[in-house]
């Protein structure tokens, strides 16, 4: 069905393993959202989380950076890794470790400020920039890198929230990489996008492997056939199946994974 | 299905009856409206008819000869200001002869009662505050008692005045003729504005100012109090503390302050602040403390409701540069929400403002506002009023002429309530913002 992507031909060069999960769960409350989750996630790679909604996908990608704390009834147990160090281990503290894993959400959420403001912002907070030239210099190199600078760079203090919905995405990404994250994590970072803006976001995204390892959550197949190498298959709060993209697309094992990529279940 | 094929030119039974249904809903509404503004447009002419003429005050001016040996005479007395008056009064007595008025009241006791009480001591003063006078010949202008004021403005007819002792008839006579001479006439009552409250018998000489200051410092008080408590608290249970029974109860105790009349606040604090604390009692610092009380509730609802209204998307964007939740609250929730904050606590302080029902159980209530505080603690700890307090107490008393008072306190209340309101409404725009 994807054949056309020439998923097969995608070469997969095997990194360093960057996140590692083991025996994730999740509880909201009552209800167990995610069950025994076991997940590598590899270094300057881009992974893929797909499934149908309410599967969990976003839940976990919540638990990478700790952002389900802030929510009372929601439980984690298990571990999660990153460079081998146990996020949710009592002395780490969530706070620092959102500085290292950046995140960009659903809906673009540019702070009601100015455009350095919003790129400012990050690095001010955990004292990245020594002087104003510096934070210039950090603000026109994540503009850069969010791949925005030639759109904004005569308009910096003009408010963000005034720019159209791509621009306000990339605006988002280049703020997350602003604090030089190792991990950039992505909620369904196009579904509030036209297909234009969508395609500049993949591109970004395929720059950004580069330097980060990628973590996306996407409700399009085709979104995650193009710009992933790795994909997780969640369904019902469990991972189903995990693998390079281009064989989970072409030649699934699970039957539940082919089911949903042809579009029989999700 | 019927088979027939509608048309869409006609209305089908259905729709009419929608349509019907909509256009009768909007013509309640429209209803509605018009009965408020209806009662809004009674009050105001109500208020404004009877309460403009309290900012009006009927004077008698007429030069004065200060005699050096009449005013010896008069601070050498037991009475002073009896003597004062004698001589005011003499000397009207003779200018009505020279100008040739026709009345029956000539001596000098008939005289008097066209003067304020409170005209020897205001001549007095003078002389006091300007001994270099003594000897010379000045302009005074006198207050009129308030029954010639009344009269001036049509309270007081000599139909009313024949059962009246404070003043005879026949005195309205002279003082036609006096007003023909211009020796009598109706000018602006700054006095109203910045005069103290005046005993019974003197309504002429009362004003709004010192209850107006007792107000100043207990809004400053609850200001000081309730703004950063409410502020604190509200930001605590809306983004820190944990979601369980024990905030419930708290949540649901704080909505039902709210709707707690106001003068059980007004025991709690006779109870807490005077019979415990041993505060002054009347004191501007223990209404602000009872007021804050008040004030508190409707300070944090409103607060709660502007941290609630700002979108959780902000707060993720800020934890998730790896802001911390105080950092998050403080850069970029506090300034969304700050002003729907400000109109909160601008309505709250504006509630605290109008309110009376608390003061008359901590004795602010009654003829205290008679003297101005000689300074800012005396302004916290002296016996004050406040404007409510003020006109609850005016509208209390017996003569038509604090009735009238009464009525000009209101329209100096709506004031201030007014200017609130506005900067609660500029505040609002200037801080909105867009996300």
């Amino acid at each position: 069905m994807y054949d056309d992507n020439h998923l097969a031909e995608r070469t997969v060069t095997q990194n360093d393993i960057k996140i590692s999960a083991n025996k994730v769960n999740v509880h909201y409350g009552e209800s167990h959202a995610i069950k025994d989750v076991d997940v590598a996630i590899e270094d300057k790679t881009v992974t893929a989380f797909i499934g149908p909604s309410g599967c969990g996908k976003s839940t976990f990608l919540r638990c990478i950076n700790r952002m389900n704390d802030t929510i009372d009834i929601c439980r984690v147990t298990g571990d999660i890794r990153i460079d081998n160090e146990d996020i949710y281990d009592r002395k780490v503290d969530p706070v620092q470790l959102r500085a290292k894993v950046g995140m960009v959400f659903q809906k673009p959420n540019p702070f009601p400020k100015s455009i350095y403001d919003n790129i400012a912002y990050g690095p001010r907070i955990h004292g990245l920039a020594r002087s104003k030239a510096d934070m210039d210099e950090i603000v026109e190199k994540s503009l850069r890198r969010g791949a925005i600078w030639d759109e904004v760079k005569d308009r910096l203090h003009a408010p963000g929230t005034g720019l159209s919905g791509g621009q306000q995405q990339r605006l988002c990404i280049a703020r997350a990489v602003a604090t030089e994250p190792e991990v950039l994590l992505m909620d369904e970072p196009c579904s509030a996008l036209d297909p234009i803006a969508t395609s500049q976001v993949e591109e970004l995204i395929d720059e950004l492997r580069k330097n980060y390892s990628l973590v996306i959550v996407t409700h399009s197949m085709q979104q995650a056939a193009r710009v992933s190498q790795k994909t997780a298959f969640f369904h019902l709060g469990t991972l189903v199946e995990y693998g390079d993209t281009g064989q989970i697309f072409t030649n699934p094992t699970d039957e539940r994974t082919e089911s949903y990529i042809t579009g029989r279940i999700g | 299905m019927t088979g027939k094929k509608s048309s869409l030119l006609e209305l089908d039974a259905r729709t009419k009856k929608r349509n019907a249904a909509e256009k009768r809903f909007q013509y309640f509404g429209i209803g509605a409206v018009t009965v408020g503004l209806l009662f809004l447009i009674v009050l105001l002419t109500t208020i404004v008819s009877n309460g403009t003429r309290a900012f009006t005050q009927t004077f008698v001016t007429f030069e004065l000869v200060l005699d050096t040996a009449e005013i010896e005479a008069a601070e050498a007395s037991f009475v002073k200001t009896s003597k004062y008056r004698d001589i005011i009064t003499a000397q009207l007595a003779a200018k009505v002869e020279e100008l040739g008025f026709e009345t029956e009241l000539t001596s000098a006791d008939d005289l008097k009662q066209i003067f304020s009480s409170g005209a020897a001591g205001t001549l007095r003063e003078y002389v006091l505050a300007n001994p270099e006078s003594i000897g010379t010949t000045e302009v005074f202008k006198f207050r009129t008692s308030s029954r010639v004021d009344g009269y001036s403005k049509g309270r007081v007819t000599r139909e009313s005045l024949a059962r009246d002792k404070n003043l005879a008839p026949a005195a309205l006579d002279l003082v036609d003729q006096m007003q023909e001479a211009g020796l009598v006439d109706r000018s602006f009552n700054w006095t109203f504005i910045t005069g103290s409250d005046a005993s019974e018998s003197r309504p002429e000489q009362a004003g709004i100012g010192v209850s107006m200051i007792g107000s100043f410092f207990m809004m400053l008080v609850v200001l000081v109090f309730a703004l950063p408590i409410g502020v604190a608290a509200s930001i605590y249970l809306e983004e820190f503390a944990p979601k369980n029974r024990l905030t419930d109860i708290i949540e649901v105790n704080i909505s039902n302050l709210a709707a707690v009349p106001s003068i059980v606040f007004g025991i709690l604090g006779l109870a807490v602040f005077i019979q415990f604390a041993h505060l002054p009692q009347s004191a501007p610092l223990v209404g602000g403390l009872v007021l804050t009380l008040m004030t508190l509730p409707t300070i944090i609802i409103s607060t709660r409701a502007s941290l609630k209204s700002v979108p959780p998307s902000i707060r993720e964007a800020a934890l998730g540069v790896g802001a911390s939740k105080m950092q998050t609250v403080f850069h970029h929730v506090l300034p969304l929400a700050m002003p729907g904050i400000l109109t909160g606590t601008i309505i709250g302080l504006a509630q605290a403002l109008g309110e009376t029902a608390p003061l008359l159980l901590i004795g602010m209530v009654g003829f205290i506002a008679s003297n101005y505080p000689e300074g800012v603690a005396s302004g916290f700890l002296d016996p004050n009023s406040a404007m409510p307090a003020q006109i609850f107490e005016w509208a209390k008393r017996a003569d038509p002429a604090y009735y009238e008072r009464a009525w000009g306190g209101i329209i100096v209340l709506l004031g201030f309530l007014m200017t609130m309101n506005m900067i609660a409404i500029l505040m609002r725009r200037r801080f909105e913002r867009r996300w």
